[in-house]
């Protein structure tokens, strides 16, 4: 979904509601999720020990983000790796595109990358006549639909075995419809081991990037990860500047709360640590590996002492499968990126509150998002900062399009209530005129829109005040 | 391709985000599980955790290791296995498979750089190669690929065999980092593999083998 298309996130909202497929798709899968996780984390005490862990962990590098990312670069130099720097996806994506072109590739096979996602890089290189070939399987499979993942963690999870079956079917040369999942994926695998043999470059994200010995850290289950980063001949990785650590030390903890919380494994099938390129002697790997670290916005949200703990993300998705909102309307409703309750957080910082500031209200509050983060982000209290700033009643904002929401009709009613209630006599007027009024009042506008789910409460016919004054109770 | 000024405004940003003032922020504390000190508990947790994660697990004496391999080679009626030659499991099967001519399975050295063996190992039925040891509470192996034994003789052959030696497996990841001196002497690719390849993504419901090894057969040596 391209993010400069028109966003109607009412729209968006109503269709999933009314979509049962998509709804029972969501349910049984973050159901799942949940369950798994709970089945890893045993221990309350001991996993809220480990959340302390990751939250400190990440803080601290935050705290020294530049020289932590200094000293990735040095060492990755050191270790053969060309480093590259991208304020915009504009600029990440044509460094990959200068690196294929140096190379004469047209083949890419490709890693899960949510940054990649975040560039769009897919059609960005297909309109440069050049294939990216998506391989982590829930990516592979909407690809083929030519859809964008409606998840951090399982990107095709609002798909049945049905769906996907024909999917395979109507896209894949050959192929007749089959819902055997044992089926599906040897279709799959046939068809993806042959391109990473032939592929000319291969793609990845990066979970960890360990700055004191320049190590690129790649947590994955299928092992086309290590597919794209060992078999073609350059391998191009790409991060968003938030996911560097200071040591190796730091990164049990970190692992352990990812697996678990993402899909609650112990531990993923493999743990793949990359230190630079073939080195002469070795018989394998890539002969050139490039890192491209992009900031995206990144850097503007770390100098808000608040916002910065966005960065805290270690992408797990786990806030995804304990949303209410989420559970329901599943992930494209977001037009996002980023789905979910970290999708609220981040996606209106990076594109501005005029263009996604709407995801901020997709929330009741609930702080079960904030119960489950393993890093201990409060997006509750976040996505409430956020809501301030679209309206943004003291001009002191600092997320881009603050103040978008402000209107007349608002601000002069915030200000009456204000009055209201710093003049007693003020109060007691316009109470009367509630009380005598309040229930009539036309249902149009905000209110409408407010009142077409919920019923409107009734103001009553005396104030409690009055009542209180009746019953001889006074105020001390 | 370096951009000298993305990179600069970057770090203007970052620098000037820092002069806003730093939140507190507390020195990490560590995280780690209480070791296993008991080497027979350690490793009877590490052959349970790694089979519940459906990897077959072997435990031999010596070189009893050889003829199980050989044994479900021909169980399984694998054509071939790769090794890595130089290293040292492979002086015990280049002898165990001299003069043996019943094996059924071919024994193929990996000898060249990849851009001359990828056809043949991309049609492999079998692949082995030593570790660096396990990790009990994580279930997983340690590899650390050499020029001897490259990293994709792990991945590409359908059935990955490996060989773990029992008094090289730690209680937990974190120690096994120490004990290696892993920040300081880890080669150029280092894995932790926990398994056969495995995938959710169709309706969460697990299935093995989707882009590397169906099968994980791992032998613990005592």
């Amino acid at each position: 979904m391209a993010s400069n298309k028109t966003f109607d996130f009412k729209q968006n909202i109503a269709g999933a509601l009314a979509d049962k497929q998509l709804r029972s798709n969501f349910k049984n899968a973050t159901d799942t999720l949940r369950g798994k996780r709970l089945a890893v984390f045993t221990d309350p005490e001991e996993t809220l020990r480990l959340r302390h862990v990751g939250n400190q962990i990440k803080r601290a590098g935050l705290n020294r983000l530049p020289e932590l990312l200094e000293q990735l670069e040095a060492k990755c130099k050191e270790n053969g790796i060309i480093v590259h720097w991208a304020e915009t996806v504009d600029e990440a994506n044509n460094i990959v595109l200068s690196i294929m072109e140096q190379h004469g590739a047209h083949k890419m096979v490709k890693g899960k990358s949510m940054v990649s996602e975040e560039m769009h890089l897919n059609k960005f290189l297909e309109d440069k006549g050049k294939l990216p070939l998506e391989t982590d399987l829930g990516e592979y499979i909407i690809q083929l639909n030519n859809e964008p993942p409606s998840h951090i963690i399982v990107p095709a999870v609002h798909k049945n075995r049905k769906q996907i079956g024909q999917i395979f079917a109507d896209n894949i040369p050959g192929v007749s419809y089959t819902e055997d999942t044992a089926e599906l994926l040897a279709i799959a695998r046939g068809r993806l081991r042959e391109h990473y043999r032939t592929a000319d470059i291969g793609l990845s994200g990066v979970n960890f990037a360990i700055a004191e010995s320049g190590t690129l850290c790649l947590v994955e289950n299928e092992g086309n990860g290590r597919m794209c980063t060992a078999v073609p001949p350059v391998h191009v990785a790409l991060m968003g500047l938030e996911k560097v650590v200071g040591t190796l030390e730091e990164v049990p903890a970190l692992y352990r709360l990812l697996c678990g919380s993402a899909t609650g494994q112990r531990i993923t099938t493999y743990f793949n640590m990359i230190k630079g390129p073939r080195k002469p002697g070795e018989k394998d790997g890539p002969k050139e590996v490039h890192l491209i670290i992009l900031d995206n916005g990144r850097s503007k949200i770390l100098a808000d002492k608040q916002l910065r703990q966005t960065l805290q993300c270690i992408r797990c998705g786990t806030c995804l499968n304990h949303c209410p909102v989420y559970t329901r309307i599943g992930g494209h409703a977001y037009g996002s990126t980023y789905p979910g309750p970290i999708g609220e957080i981040l996606m209106p910082q990076i594109e501005g509150l005029d263009k996604k500031g709407n995801l901020a209200t997709a929330s009741s509050l609930c702080n079960a998002c904030e119960e489950v983060c393993p890093v201990m982000i409060p997006i509750p209290a976040l996505i409430r900062r956020l809501r301030d700033e679209s309206y943004d009643m003291d001009e002191n904002g600092v997320v881009k399009g603050h103040g978008c929401k402000k209107n007349l009709l608002e601000t002069v009613i915030w200000k009456a209530w204000k009055y209201m209630q710093v003049y007693p006599l003020l109060n007691t007027i316009m109470l009367k005129k509630l009380q005598l009024f309040g229930n009539k009042l036309p249902k149009v506008g905000p209110l409408k829109a407010w009142t077409s789910v919920r019923t409107a409460p009734k103001f009553a016919r005396q104030s409690l005040k009055d009542l209180a004054k009746k019953e001889g109770i006074r105020n001390e | 391709m370096s951009n000298t000024s993305a990179r600069e405004s970057i770090f203007a940003r970052l620098h000037s985000a820092r002069s806003a003032g730093l939140p507190y922020a507390p020195v990490p504390e560590k995280w780690e599980p209480a070791p296993i000190e008991d080497k027979k508990a350690r490793v009877a947790r590490f052959v349970e955790l790694m089979t519940a994660m459906r990897s077959e697990v072997y435990q031999v004496k010596g070189d009893e290791w050889v003829g199980k391999l050989q044994e479900i080679l021909a169980e399984r009626g694998l054509k071939n296995l790769v090794y890595g030659p130089g290293t040292e499991i492979a002086k015990k099967l280049e002898s165990a498979w001299k003069g043996k001519k019943d094996v059924g399975a071919e024994l193929v050295p990996w000898k060249n750089d990849v851009e001359e063996f990828r056809d043949e190992l991309f049609a492999a039925d079998a692949g082995i190669t030593t570790t660096m040891g396990g990790v009990a509470e994580s279930a997983a192996m340690i590899l650390w690929p050499s020029p001897q034994e490259p990293r994709l003789l792990s991945l590409v052959p359908p059935v990955h065999f490996a060989v773990v030696k029992a008094d090289r497996i730690w209680t937990s990841f974190a120690e096994a980092i120490r004990e290696l001196d892993w920040s300081a002497k880890a080669p150029t690719n280092a894995l932790l593999i926990s398994g056969p390849s495995k995938t959710a993504d169709i309706e969460l419901i697990l299935q093995f083998g989707v882009h590397g090894p169906t099968d994980l057969i791992v032998f613990v040596v005592e």
